[in-house]
């Protein structure tokens, strides 16, 4: 096997070890459906200030005034039936300070997926969500006498509104799409971290997302704020059972990069394939400070999610990395949004798109440098690597660049592996699952060096696992 | 039983044939040489023994120490211990040389195995100074960008760190200048020995200066015309292919 066979010092996340569930019984359960009440019982449960409680309510109305954005997107998005999902679902926890006190399937279920032993290895703190609300939640003791804040959303909006309203909302208001008004209207759960001026953490703070329910939707909710001068890298893993129905995960990430700045957000999603995977995430960054997203995308029925970085002050930076990797039966619909508001601001986009037998992936980039401004820079690089004739690929740049000394570079490509390439190999000795997998680390291998080695040691096991169950 | 062995092997391609009623057998410790003029089914002979699958195999059979590998997939038959060095090695962007050869090794341990890679490396690095090969070649992506003589280097380092029972070289004096070629023929010598068979497909008798052959084979309309020691080879040097066909045309 490659590499990463000998290398198994990885945290995982696979869907084989994810695919289980624990029987439910749900103390809070919102029912079937999405309506008024719906959202009155959401908020109830979590004894609400009025003024979430009115901003889930108007988000509800737009929610349900916008319509599909089935005239740009895939139609897949109309087999989604709002009407039988589950929109909130508790055990009626409080998140746990110490792993004894996790109810015993919850902490089987993150103990399966590998936590909170990766917390012991290198993570700053950590935060485990089954199904609607946080089961754990932990960071290191001299993180907290800093003045680190990382909590669940409802805990954020109630103990620390002073910091976390003001920009709550903000970055992705609940107008910009109709899966952020869903998510507006009926969020629970996620990370609200507030890093405090010229903090820097060496360590990553991390979450897991773990649906355990069928039917279930799960929108969890996250807004980072990196004060001034500070550092930031938070990680997310996401996992969910094989249901025989669809299940929908459509999150909101919010980051605030305050002046000089840094926030990297790392994501390694590999959902079971009939989750319907649709997230806004959006970064804004101030004076001289940088947004980095990476972004792995694995599984998943259908994902929809194009991070995006709003350079908003003064030689501010903007990055997404981004890996899709599209199997049999799924559709990887990934992107990044680039827009420039401040002169000299620079963003980076480079995605990487795998398509393997009918697996389809698109790619949407949006590169926006408005007249007024001068010397940005931008460079897209996307590839696409096609395995098998049925593979699907297709790209829709849009780049808008006016004013002085702006420049942009946009280059794709599209590879394929061939017949003669996978018989090379195999002659050497690898099976052809193995040929292919080796290819795909190849072409992603320059993109992974960017990543933290224990995610691209993760990733790389990831693609090796798809690959071999895509050979027949 | 310690031979390669191909028995009447009939191919076509597209309904064309192109082996006919081919035999030849390799004891173990040999090197025979095939030799002969373009499109004659050198190069097929090599893709169908690794187990390339465009080729319809009509009748006959290969078979590697009494073991049959004919119509089974490539990997069986690397595994069975048939190494296969290409004319044109397919490059591979973005596989490092060491983690291809790593992979390769890795494929041929039983389950739960590993690989040492202190020990991997000191071969690796010990076979490429025989190959007079940069150690920085280990970082570099397989053949990718490579020129013609990196390409073949990298196609004997290969083959002498995946220790094969039988080797089959096709055309691997094809792009190489007289530097190269000696430090090549130096990489199969020092491979050469008891335990294993070696078939050098080549087009001209230079290469067999270097890798002096065992028995010379003429190959002619998809089979062998004529065998023969070493000096063979110099004499269809000197003679010229030409001369094989007007010689065997018409006993074909």
């Amino acid at each position: 096997m490659s590499n990463s066979k000998i290398q198994d010092e990885a945290i995982s996340v696979d869907t084989e070890k994810g695919n289980f569930s624990y029987p439910e019984d749900y103390a809070y359960d919102a029912g079937v459906g999405l309506s008024e009440d719906t959202i009155r019982y959401i908020s109830d449960v979590k004894k609400e200030d009025e003024w979430v409680r009115d901003f889930r309510l108007r988000a509800l109305e737009i929610f349900n005034k916008k319509d599909m954005p089935t005239n740009w997107a895939t139609k897949d998005l109309e087999n989604i039936h709002f009407d039988k999902i589950r929109y909130y679902l508790s055990k009626g926890q409080q998140p746990s300070r110490t792993w004894d006190e996790v109810p015993d399937d919850v902490k089987e279920t993150f103990e399966r997926l590998g936590i909170p032993e990766q917390e012991r290895k290198f993570l700053a703190g950590v935060e485990a969500q089954f199904d609607s609300e946080a089961a754990y939640s932990r960071m290191k003791e001299d993180l907290e006498k800093e003045g680190v804040i990382f909590v669940g959303s409802s805990e954020g909006l109630e103990k620390y509104p002073e910091i976390f309203r003001p920009y709550f909302g903000k970055v992705i208001p609940s107008t910009d799409n109709k899966f952020a008004a869903l998510n507006s209207a009926t969020f629970s759960g996620g990370s609200f971290i507030y890093i405090p001026k010229g903090v820097k953490l060496k360590q990553p703070l991390q979450a897991y997302f773990r649906i355990n329910a069928e039917n279930f939707g799960q929108f969890e909710r996250t807004l980072i704020i990196a004060d001034e001068d500070s550092e930031i890298t938070y990680m997310e893993g996401c996992t969910a059972p094989k249901f025989e129905t669809a299940t929908l995960h459509s999150a909101v990430v919010e980051l605030v990069a305050l002046k000089n700045a840094k926030i990297q957000y790392i994501t390694v999603q590999n959902w079971s394939s009939n989750v319907f995977n649709l997230v806004t995430k959006r970064g804004m960054a101030d004076e001289g400070a940088e947004v980095k997203w990476i972004d792995c995308n694995i599984g998943s029925r259908l994902t929809m999610k194009y991070p995006g970085v709003v350079l908003k002050g003064r030689g501010a930076r903007g990055e997404v990395l981004s890996i899709a990797l599209a199997n049999n039966g799924q559709h990887q619909d990934t992107g990044a949004k680039m827009i420039h508001l401040a002169d000299d601001t620079t963003s980076n986009i480079i995605s990487k798109s795998i398509s393997i037998g009918e697996g389809r992936s698109t790619y949407r980039g949006q590169v926006h440098m408005p007249k007024h401004l001068k010397n940005c820079k931008n460079n897209t690089e996307c590839d696409a690597l096609l395995i098998n004739t049925n593979s699907r690929t297709d790209t829709y740049p849009a780049i808008t660049t006016r004013g002085q000394n702006n420049t942009v570079q946009h280059e794709a490509s599209v590879s394929k592996v061939s017949a003669e390439q996978i018989f090379y190999m195999m002659q050497r000795g690898l099976s052809e699952g193995e040929a292919m997998s080796l290819a795909v680390n190849g072409f992603v291998n320059e993109l992974l060096k960017a990543f933290p080695m224990e995610y691209s040691v993760e990733l790389k096991r990831l693609i090796d696992m798809e690959m071999e169950g895509s050979v027949g | 039983m310690n031979t390669l062995e191909i028995k009447n092997l009939n191919v076509s391609i597209e309904g064309q044939s192109i082996l006919k009623d081919f035999s030849l057998t390799i004891p173990k410790g040999e090197v025979h040489a095939l030799m002969g003029p373009n499109g004659t089914g050198k190069s097929t002979l090599a893709k169908v023994m690794a187990g390339h699958e465009d080729y319809e195999v009509k009748s006959g059979g290969i078979t590697l120490d009494g073991q049959n590998i004919l119509g089974e997939e490539p990997d069986a038959i690397a595994h069975a211990g048939l190494f296969l060095a290409f004319q044109y090695p397919l490059e591979i962007p973005g596989v490092s040389i060491a983690n291809f050869i790593r992979a390769a090794r890795a494929a041929r341990l039983p389950e739960g195995e590993s690989i040492n890679a202190v020990e991997f490396y000191k071969e690796l690095y010990q076979k490429m100074d025989d190959l007079k090969m940069d150690r920085k070649f280990t970082a570099r992506s397989l053949n990718d960008g490579f020129s013609g003589g990196e390409k073949k280097r990298c196609e004997i380092l290969q083959m002498s760190m995946l220790n094969p029972a039988y080797c089959i070289m096709d055309e691997t004096d094809s792009g190489l200048d007289i530097d190269a070629l000696k430090t090549v023929s130096e990489g199969v010598n020092l491979m050469r020995g008891p335990d294993r068979g070696f078939l050098v497909i080549t087009h001209y008798q230079r290469l067999l200066d270097y890798i002096v052959p065992d028995v010379v084979h003429v190959m002619f309309d998809g089979r062998i015309v004529h065998s023969g020691p070493a000096e063979l080879a110099q004499e269809l040097e000197s003679k010229g292919y030409d001369w094989v066909k007007e010689s065997f045309a018409t006993t074909a």
